[in-house]
């Protein structure tokens, strides 16, 4: 241990210690009309000087962690996965197994579990759809949000005002979602893409601020609530259905009454949803368009000079982003009776992006796998709800630090020569 | 002169206010992108922390029974820029270095995660509610005939004039005379050639995030005074603000930050005199969206060549 490491340590000490002690060993407090500063409890100050401690020591002993840290092996996840040969004639069967698995699981579980796992697909499909844009086509969007909202209020408004059923909806507001997104792009595409995440930043701002203030048409903050649930073929899921002389689900098929069966069917349609978006990318995906997202994403100037039209791609890749984002947004109006702009913040963007960097960008299994991780781990660690957030920024830092292909990365065919 | 353009004046007065304070921010998303080419998202929470270092040290000296105001603001604006500084240099060693030289999203992304980071680091540690200082710098001039409309300029507004004033021709001064300054400008100017001429670039690097969180931290405070009330979730609207004025002026350049932070804050002002307020952030956006469209390298940007 040379002088130089503890010159280090006692530096990153300092740093820490200058970095906590005001912002976490002062808060600010309104005492009586009058601001005042109050110290931290002896608690909290326990933390910072074990926080201190550590980056102090770690500092210190910064050759032994590191070397711990490569000790420990790396879970290779592509390695669990059965072999490619097998799996290419395994797949069908796979597949197969899981769509039986998924539709047979909600009847035996609790209703709060079925109403997560939609959730958990909802943002599964929000991931996917901010997949293309960013994942496969190198877009980074940061505005993904607004899509969402647009479809989920395109589908409450139709709804409220015309009457219209969640399934003529669902293309509507795919298609309004889509539009604004060919709206947005076709000017903005042809932008570096930093410039790209800046401007789509402000377009979701400029849509939460629109919802906020059209009162008159959105409700503002207040929001648009009893929104019509969906319907199997005109059968609603009600105790007694709305309309004279219409038949609800439980009255058609003579059973009793359960409030179940509505979390279920919303559950199924989302898993019916999942698999149409995710088959459709997945085709698109080998079409040269979805060829030509990725060789736009890793090399823009060869692209151009074979001759591809980069703002007709990227705008491909935008506008089908911004439909899932739409198709998504539907089913949530749909599934929450109730939507306000509240549920259309930047953080929300945000999260959709984790699940991206996290599972991986590009690869489909990661993002899925992602969402459920993203979505199960704050039910289950809720006496922590409120670092939820804190952690979720550092994860991102941390991910790009030290795996930023993510959880999953996307692999695909390759050849690769193997050095001697 | 008429009521219509003494209500213009005070706009214009109200927008040059908020406007050099956005030119304070913008500077060192500008700065940090000239020479490492990439979108410092976190920049926006350093203000916030500045404004909140200024509220704690201010209700501190208050609360010690210190009286002399100027000593005070003093105080405050040394330690909220020492601080927002170590809060910029550690993300910087943190978050962004690690990661030079890898695919241009990968930083980006890493800079979102720090900027959600800190402000829920705020939160918890200073709570979500805003926080509110009684008004420290109170009283102005008013011009005009008092039956027709009166145009005031208050003392706070003419201390943000000044404070913006000097910090701007000490940057200058500093980026065109001294010796740190000429390698900041060789930075921008050529990364790979300045290191192989034997300049410490890392520490060029790092010195820019210093120079633009103590900038940003200097406007944390004015605003902070001009507002009265701070929250944690001031610095992302603030930095998306102080991006458009960047981007507006030309990345890049800081000449172009000033003067697109001046032309972003008037625009507000002028916006929220004629439309509802909520509006301006509408404005202001679409203003960026129609500067990239149709001179994607700002006002006083140069043109950006791509190269192979």
């Amino acid at each position: 241990m040379n002088s130089s490491k503890l010159y280090n340590a006692v530096f990153a000490a300092g740093i820490s210690f200058i970095l906590a002690c005001l912002m976490i060993g002062v808060k600010l407090d309104t005492d009586s009309t009058v601001l005042a500063v109050k110290g931290a409890t002896a608690e909290q100050w326990a933390w910072i000087i074990g926080g201190i401690a550590v980056v102090f020591l770690s500092q210190l002993f910064s050759t032994q962690v590191d070397a711990l840290f490569r000790a420990i092996p790396k879970p290779d996840i592509q390695a669990l996965l059965p072999q490619q040969q097998k799996f290419a004639t395994l797949k069908p069967w796979l597949i197969a197994a899981i769509i039986v698995v998924m539709m047979i699981w909600p009847f035996m579980v609790s209703r709060g579990s079925v109403d997560l796992a939609t959730l958990t697909l909802i943002y599964i499909m929000l991931g996917l759809g901010l997949n293309i844009v960013v994942g496969l086509a190198g877009l980074l969007d940061l505005g993904f949000v607004a899509f969402y909202a647009v479809g989920a209020y395109t589908y409450a408004l139709l709804s409220q005002y015309f009457g219209m059923s969640f399934w003529a909806c669902l293309p509507i507001s795919a298609g309004l979602a889509a539009t604004f997104g060919f709206l947005l792009g076709f000017p903005v595409l042809r932008l570096r893409g930093d410039y790209l995440a800046i401007v789509t930043l402000g377009f979701g701002e400029i849509i939460r601020i629109l919802l906020n203030n059209w009162t008159s048409l959105t409700g503002g903050p207040n929001g648009i609530s009893g929104i019509a649930k969906p319907t199997l073929f005109g059968l609603e899921f009600n105790r007694r259905a709305k309309e004279e002389g219409a038949m609800t689900f439980h009255e058609y098929f003579d059973m009793d009454y359960s409030s179940s069966y509505k979390v279920i069917f919303l559950y199924l349609i989302a898993v019916l949803l999942v698999i149409c978006v995710i088959y459709l990318i997945n085709r698109l995906m080998r079409m040269p368009i979805g060829r030509a997202w990725e060789a736009l994403r890793e090399d823009e100037i060869a692209c151009r000079s074979l001759g591809l039209n980069r703002t007709a791609i990227k705008l491909s890749a935008f506008t089908l982003g911004a439909s899932t984002a739409g198709f998504a947004g539907c089913f949530f109006a749909a599934r929450q009776g109730f939507i306000s702009p509240e549920s259309f913040i930047f953080i929300e963007s945000a999260i959709i992006l984790a699940i991206v960097v996290l599972g991986g960008m590009g690869s489909q299994m990661g993002i899925i796998f992602a969402a459920i991780i993203m979505t199960i781990l704050p039910e289950l660690a809720r006496e922590f709800s409120e670092y939820r957030m804190l952690l979720f920024g550092l994860l991102m830092v941390v991910m790009m630090r030290w795996r930023p292909q993510g959880l999953v990365p996307m692999k695909r065919p390759n050849l690769e020569l193997k050095q001697q | 002169m008429s009521e219509f353009s003494l209500y213009l004046l005070q706009q214009l007065i109200n927008g040059l206010t908020i406007g050099s304070t956005y030119a304070l921010i913008a500077i060192g998303y500008t700065m940090v992108y000239g020479i490492i080419g990439m979108i410092n998202f976190a920049h926006g929470e350093i203000y916030m922390i500045g404004s909140y270092v200024t509220f704690i040290v201010i209700a501190g000296l208050l609360g010690m029974g210190m009286v002399s105001l100027p000593i005070i603001l003093i105080i405050a604006l040394v330690v909220a820029m020492f601080i927002a500084s170590t809060y910029g240099w550690t993300i910087e060693r943190v978050a962004y270095r690690p990661l030079r030289g890898s695919n241009r999203l990968i930083p980006l992304i890493s800079a979102i995660g720090m900027s959600i980071f800190l402000q829920n680091f705020v939160v918890l540690s200073q709570g979500s509610r805003d926080v509110a200082l009684p008004p420290q710098i109170t009283g102005g001039w008013n011009f005009g005939d008092p039956s027709v409309f009166e145009v005031s300029l208050s003392y706070m507004q003419v201390l943000i004039f000044i404070i913006t004033f000097i910090s701007m021709t000490l940057l200058t001064l500093f980026i065109s005379r001294s010796r740190m300054g000429r390698a900041c400008r060789a930075c921008s100017e050529d990364l790979g050639m300045t290191n192989l001429l034997g300049i410490d670039t890392n520490k060029i690097i790092a010195l820019t995030f210093i120079v633009g969180a103590a900038l940003a931290a200097i406007a944390g405070l004015l605003l902070g005074l001009y507002y009265g009330v701070v929250n944690p979730f001031v610095g992302f609207i603030a930095g998306l603000k102080a991006f458009t004025a960047a981007v507006l002026g030309g990345i890049g350049s800081i000449p172009g930050a000033v003067l697109g932070g001046l032309i972003l804050g008037v625009t507000e002002a002028m916006t929220s005199a004629f439309f509802p307020s909520e509006y301006k952030d509408v404005v202001s956006f679409g203003l960026l969206v129609l500067i990239l469209l149709f001179r994607p390298s700002g006002l006083l940007g140069k043109p950006e060549v791509e190269k192979v």
